[in-house]
């Protein structure tokens, strides 16, 4: 017996020593393949595109997947309206638009040195594999064409900053599956900043905890974004142009084709997520007019860093006393005025806003009409309403602004903004100028007249969720003047009253009462006497 | 001075349970309703759920009891002596009056009474269980293909809660005028009617 336990005991110390079990701590066990091993990653890149057709050597289709894929073209056409969308066509109230700024907006394109139309969007090597198959953290690519620099270069060109050079073999080397900081390179810096734009988005879920988010919290369930945007073909799934308002299918089971968004929450959720709890019947029966989202995002920005909420363009241009551009921050060392940008309010730990959303996007495109008698102009007006079945409750994060227009053609402006010449905005502060070249290079009219128009643009938000131990309580909506106050067509206890009821129930209330207490007293008044 | 046994010990259970769960409901449901802020809306839609199902649970005790003991005949509308019962109330009462109405084992309630609790089981008992349940099972309802809705069902249910907080409040002045203050209040604890003192008569 005593023998047996130490043969077992010793055996045990035997297969702990190191070698014994070196072989089987070196295999990696999350990929079949090791880039570092292969010949034809070991020598030396002279550029992006070089790396890239190292990649296609094996990864034969992956350039030619990329190439359908809205990451690459920028542009998508919403298959609903027919709008033609992406990128390279929307304009937002933020920098506004792509166009004559790509040297600056490319450098997060998935692809090596579109600055001007003169791109060539069929080559295969211009691709950028790294950019999203990075591990290693150290690549990087410089605006103005979106290259890696390969040596030590200055960006930008004349101002002195030099921008070190990165080791392109050591980087593919280490390529792997995407990440949070691949994706949050580019998402995370929505609008030209941490956080700018998206508000349920940036360097905090890089790696959040789970307050954040519980889902991407890095030291529990560690989800990357491709665990729900899964990319079958290097498509990403739940895009923002063509969202999915309500998910009504179950959840997706292994092996079984389903071809609904596997990106939203009832994908793996499904229709009853509520299991325990005081009323999961009650809570899952919320599901059929409220998206998961509402209750579960209390807030957003939650992670530290503050989202742009109002970016107001007509105060830009304004100049020092000397004639130089101007920063002014807030208290927290946040920019509040930009010479080049104008005013902007900015927040964190915001309250979202509410309205019904059925996965309608009509975008406010180049050449529709606008004008600011017909109040605020919707850069993206979002479908949907309580009664038309296909419509949830969203949360969403509402982006006001004033941007510049042209009144007399009563059309949005795509202004040249970025630029080292004579239009650009940023350098000259002139809006007529920006806005003619910007218009000429897209051959849209300009009548050479400015003014600016307020606009709003929603983003449905879907990250950030918190732990369900912070979901919004009931009394939340269920109240006056609650979260759900201005959201229309449907009846919400607490919120709701008929008021006739109300009024002739208590006066009816009000009237027993005084009728008995007055019958009371006399009786009481009859007694002394 | 005459005694009767009038309230047996499960009409006196019944009675009081239903008090309690009644206002109780009354409290969260108005709360629930937006009214005040009293306990919290989670609490007290939990609250009101718990005491719906416990009075339903009660109600289903009750019905078969007066059916059993047939003491639904205690609720068969009458308007005999029905103008004394309501003189008595508008005047008779402020002179120091007698009850017109005597209390006996076969019939309990005066005219007035045995009308109003005939309203509330036939009126707003039902009104109140129906739109409670369909509150209730609203999601249910529209699965199964009968959409109503929400607006209807709340409105009713808060016209039958209007109904019973009137009720309420007129039958708790009207057990302080028996023949005491507190002798309706007594016979509804103790079960016995305790007669009135009316020297040189007898019943």
């Amino acid at each position: 017996m005593l023998k047996s336990r130490l043969f077992a005991a010793l055996t045990a110390i035997i297969l702990a020593l190191p070698g014994f079990s070196a072989q089987a701590a070196d295999v990696k066990l999350n990929t079949t393949a090791d880039h570092g091993k292969f010949k034809e990653l070991q020598r030396e890149f002279t550029s992006g595109p070089d790396v890239t057709k190292a990649c296609l050597g094996c990864h034969t289709e992956a350039a030619s997947q990329i190439h359908r894929t809205k990451h690459w073209t920028w542009e998508v056409i919403n298959p609903l309206n027919n709008q033609r969308l992406g990128k390279k066509n929307v304009i937002n109230n933020y920098c506004i638009s792509t166009a004559t700024n790509l040297g600056a907006c490319a450098t997060c394109h998935v692809g090596y040195g579109w600055v001007n139309s003169s791109f060539d969007f069929k080559s295969q090597e211009n691709v950028d594999c790294l950019v999203c198959h990075d591990t290693s953290g150290n690549y990087k690519k410089l605006p103005g064409g979106g290259q890696p620099p390969v040596k030590d270069t200055e960006n930008p060109p004349g101002s002195g900053k030099i921008v070190k050079a990165i080791d392109l073999t050591a980087i593919a080397q280490k390529v792997g599956k995407t990440s949070r900081d691949t994706c949050g390179a580019c998402h995370f810096f929505g609008g030209g900043g941490d956080g700018v734009k998206h508000g349920d988005m940036d360097t905090s879920l890089a790696s959040p905890d789970k307050e954040v988010d519980v889902h991407m919290d890095a030291t529990g369930l560690d989800f990357t974004c491709s665990t729900c945007h899964k990319a079958p073909a290097h498509d990403v799934v739940g895009s923002r142009y063509m969202p999915t308002g309500k998910d009504a299918g179950d959840a997706h089971i292994r092996g079984k084709v389903n071809k609904s968004n596997p990106a939203t929450c009832q994908s793996c959720h499904g229709q009853t997520p509520h299991k325990s709890g005081a009323q999961p019947t009650k809570l899952n029966q919320h599901a059929d007019k409220v998206a998961c989202q509402t209750c579960h995002i209390p807030q957003f920005a939650r992670g530290g860093v503050p989202t742009k909420m109002h970016w107001d363009w007509s105060t830009a241009g304004k100049l020092s006393p000397e004639g130089k551009p101007m920063l002014k921050k807030d208290a927290k060392g946040h920019i509040i005025y930009d010479s080049r940008k104008g005013d902007f309010v900015v927040a964190e730990n915001v309250t979202p806003e509410y309205g019904w959303f059925n996965g309608e996007v009509t975008y406010t495109l180049l050449g529709d009409t606008v004008s600011k008698e017909n109040g605020v102009t919707l850069i993206n007006a979002l479908g949907g309403s309580a009664s038309d079945g296909r419509s949830l409750i969203w949360p969403m994060k509402v982006m006001r602004g004033s941007q510049p227009y042209d009144p007399v053609n009563k059309t949005l402006v795509k202004p040249h903004v970025a630029g080292n010449d004579d239009t650009a905005f940023w350098k000259n502060f002139n809006w007529e100028k920006a806005i003619g070249t910007g218009m000429q290079a897209v051959n849209a009219p300009f009548s050479g007249k400015v003014d600016f128009l307020k606009t709003e643009m929603y983003w449905p938000l879907t990250h950030m969720v918190a732990p369900k131990e912070k979901a919004l309580g009931c009394v939340e909506c269920h109240s006056r003047s609650g979260r759900l106050d201005k959201i229309q067509g449907i009846y919400i206890p607490g919120r709701d009253t008929n008021q006739w009821v109300d009024l002739i129930g208590w006066l009816a209330a009000g009237g027993t009462l005084a009728g008995v207490l007055l019958h009371g007293l006399v009786r009481i008044a009859r007694r002394k006497n | 001075m005459e005694r009767i046994y009038i309230f047996t010990r499960f009409e006196r259970f019944w009675h009081w349970t239903q008090a309690l769960l009644i206002i109780t409901m009354l409290i969260t449901g108005f709360e629930i309703h937006g009214s005040y802020k009293l306990l919290g809306f989670a609490q007290a839609g939990q609250l009101h759920t718990s005491a719906a199902w416990a009075l339903i649970t009660l109600w289903v005790f009750a019905i078969f009891w007066h059916f059993t003991t047939g003491e639904w005949r205690q609720y068969i509308p009458s308007f005999k002596n029905m103008d004394k019962v309501i003189r008595h109330y508008a005047w008779g009462i402020f002179q120091g009056e007698p009850h017109p109405f005597k209390v006996t084992r076969a019939r309990k309630h005066n005219p007035m009474q045995a009308f109003a609790y005939l309203g509330v089981k036939l009126l707003i008992n039902p009104l109140l269980w129906i739109s409670g349940l369909a509150y209730l099972y609203y999601n249910e309802l529209g699965t199964a293909g009968f959409p109503v809705s929400l607006n209807l069902i709340a409105t009713l249910h808060t016209i039958g809660a209007f109904m019973m907080l009137c009720f309420l409040i007129a039958h708790v002045y009207l057990i302080t005028t028996g023949h005491t203050v507190g002798a309706h209040l007594k016979a509804m604890v103790t079960g016995w009617e305790e007669g009135e003192e009316t020297p040189g008569k007898t019943h």
